[in-house]
């Protein structure tokens, strides 16, 4: 472990700035804090703290300077190696026919993202498992990306990391993780890109009272979690509750408006669109978020599949929790809790899963 | 960075690179579908292979991409035939194209009718309405090697004559079955005109065809309802769920397992089927909306 004091994360910023790349931070804006692209340190929220429950999200202020005692907004990692919109594939078509070539890469520096959560960093390893060995796009920008972690002092609300074995702690995926410190920042280093950043940034070796202060830090954040989830018995609990009546019971207050899914870090299900430039002799075909929420996602041979929310909530909560686990050997949910802060009606899928555990084999009787 | 690797690499951004083919003849089949017969342009096709029951992504300029399965024979990779239904945005433009058209292609994708599962034994093949295009490839497959398979059983069915395809080859195809030692059974729900066949759900056929569950191996594609009630009367006759297999359909955007859209339970379609054995997924066809 090393030490740099509080400015050293101010020439970090700008080291990787001036090796080209496009760093990416925490940020306010809009009353929310956002990961967006910082030239310093003055771009990071000092002094804000999150107010975090189901449906909703409020920032406070505090005139103690400290940059990370907050969880996350609704942005992770994801926003940026697999961009909510992203044109692939163009095809020309004049006399001779169609040619069909990559679309251009819109920014190609690579990306420094810097002030990622555990769950963040463990949401980027879970869509590494869906893209890295079908996406040229999403392995050459994972590949360049410099991941900068900070261990949280101050879980969200509706955070329970702690349940999913995420977080509060970065012990994976990262360059370098920061812990902050009252007179600067414990840093943790992940790679050799990592090393030789600690290296440019000059760090001293970390004290031993500034390790068992860390320590102290995040054993204090797991013991704040916001809420807990037992997700024993996975997948097969949620697969032998397909009929639940819990299903037609949350599709009552779940107005199928896709919040948890795009605020979701791991969530990756797209549609690829096609437009037609003026002249009509380019069309681009691009790539959108989708999400199991709306119709035309299930949509089939002139049929839509799930045409009640009843069964969107059901592909979500157990494609998360369950078919993930068959699909990728791992769960899709980091414990983040974004979905549960930005539902407007306060969905919780921790207490959707208690409730379908406690009611466990429960049928639903249909009248139709 | 360290990262995680569990999947195989795939060559371009949309999964498989797009060929060109070019449309030579479109042929309707019902009035709600035609066979668009298409060939390579230029030396497109280069490498280009697939099995029965495997499908194409087909891309249609400025509109859109969609999944169709193929429905000529796999020993003729450079002279391909999709029967598009044209039932949604995508199906309906091919409405528009005409011979001489372009067309990008990326494919094959999913997994084939295992024909080989079926060798030494009889292969029943159970088709309904447009369900028949998919299985095509396999029944000729099956009839080129004959000699590996003792019955070849092909029951076939529709709501009316009409909804069936290949109905200008029909008699052709009746002939050629016969010579070929094929048992053909064809019946429609409700007859109309001179149809010289069976009237009734494609079930009812099974009596008549003497199906020997023992050496049994069945193919079944068609609607949802057709392959619960096909699948359940294969079942009571004694035929094994392992020896079952069925073709399913779902909306598809991608063919590599990407897009996520194709999911059933905890299957991509795309690339766990579209061909599935009836025993691992014959539960969750009876789950409502899933
Ligand atoms: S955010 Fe809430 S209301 Fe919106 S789709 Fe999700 S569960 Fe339903
Ligand atoms: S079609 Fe995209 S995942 Fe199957």
């Amino acid at each position: 472990m090393w030490h740099i004091e509080r400015e050293g994360l101010g020439r970090l910023i700008r080291l990787l700035a001036d090796r080209g790349y496009r760093v990416i931070g925490p940020t306010v804006r809009d009353d929310a804090i956002v990961l967006e692209e910082i030239e310093g340190l003055e771009d990071l929220p000092a002094g804000v703290r999150e107010v975090q429950g189901p449906g909703s999200y409020r920032l406070e202020r505090s005139n103690d300077g400290r940059l990370f005692d907050w969880a996350h907004g609704p942005d992770a990692g994801k926003r940026f190696l697999f961009p909510p919109r992203e044109r692939l594939t163009e095809i020309r078509r004049d006399r001779e026919g169609m040619r069909v070539g990559p679309a251009p890469e819109e920014d190609d520096r690579p990306l420094a993202l810097l002030g990622l959560r555990s769950c963040d960093l463990h949401a980027i390893a879970v869509q590494d498992r869906v893209f890295m060995g079908l996406d040229e796009r999403y392995r050459r920008r994972r590949e360049r990306a410099v991941l900068i972690g900070v261990n949280c002092a101050v879980p969200g609300g509706t955070c329970f990391c702690v349940s999913m074995g995420t977080g509060p702690r970065c012990t994976s995926g990262f360059d370098l993780a920061l812990t902050e410190l009252a007179d600067g920042f414990a840093l943790e280093v992940g790679s050799r890109v990592g090393q030789e950043l600690r290296d440019a940034l000059g760090a001293r070796p970390a004290s031993e009272d500034e390790r068992a202060e860390v320590d102290a830090i995040a054993t204090a954040a797991a013991e704040r979690m916001g809420r807990t989830l037992d997700v024993s018995d996975m997948p097969t609990l949620l697969y032998r509750n397909r009929e639940h009546p819990r299903w037609r019971e949350v599709a009552e207050r779940c107005l199928a408006c896709t919040n948890c899914t795009m605020v979701c870090p791991t969530c990756f299900c797209h549609d690829v669109v096609d437009d037609v430039s003026l002249s009509g002799d380019v069309a681009t075909r691009s790539r959108e978020w989708a999400s199991c929420f709306s119709a035309e996602y299930s949509w089939a041979a002139g049929v839509v599949v799930r045409e009640s929310h009843a069964a969107r909530y059901r592909q979500w909560l157990t494609h998360k929790f369950a078919s993930w686990i068959d699909q990728f050997g791992v769960s899709g949910c980091v414990g983040c809790g974004r979905c549960i802060t930005w539902c407007p009606v306060g969905i919780d899928v921790t207490e959707e899963i208690a409730a379908i555990r406690a009611t466990d084999g429960a049928v639903e009787v249909r009248t139709a | 960075m360290s990262t995680t690797e569990l999947r195989e690499p795939a060559a371009q951004p949309e999964g498989r690179p797009m060929r060109i083919a070019v449309i030579q003849r479109i042929v309707p089949e019902t009035p709600e579908s035609s066979t668009y017969w298409m060939t390579w342009r230029g030396n497109d096709g280069e490498g280009y292979a697939f099995e029965a029951g495997q499908f194409n992504m087909l891309y249609l300029f400025g509109v859109g991409e969609v999944a169709i399965s193929i429905s000529s024979n796999p020993m003729h990779p450079h002279h391909l035939g999709h029967t598009v239904r044209h039932v949604g945005r995508v199906t309906n433009a091919f409405r528009n194209l005409r011979p001489g058209d372009e067309i990008g292609v990326r494919g094959p994708f999913g997994k084939p009718w295992p024909l080989h599962e079926a060798e030494g034994g009889d292969l029943v093949i159970v088709a309904g309405g447009v369900g028949v295009c998919p299985v095509r490839p396999a029944v000729e497959s099956a009839m080129r090697n004959r000699d590996r398979y003792r019955r070849l059983i092909l029951l076939l069915g529709a709501r009316t004559p009409d909804l069936l395809p290949y109905k200008d080859q029909l008699d052709e195809w009746v002939a050629l079955m016969e010579r070929l030692g094929v048992e053909l059974h064809l019946t429609v729900d409700e007859a109309v005109g001179t149809w010289l066949y069976d009237i009734g759900v494609v079930t009812t056929l099974f009596p008549k065809a003497r199906i020997e569950p023992a050496r049994t191996t069945a193919f079944m594609c068609g609607p949802e309802v057709m392959l619960r009630f096909a699948g359940r009367g294969l079942r009571e006759l004694g035929v094994p769920a392992e020896r079952i297999y069925l073709s399913t359909e779902r909306h598809m955007e991608c063919g590599i397992g990407l897009c996520g859209h194709c999911q059933l339970g905890p299957y991509f379609v795309c690339t766990d089927g579209p061909v599935f054995r009836y025993d691992e997924i014959a539960p969750l066809l009876e789950v409502r909306e899933l």
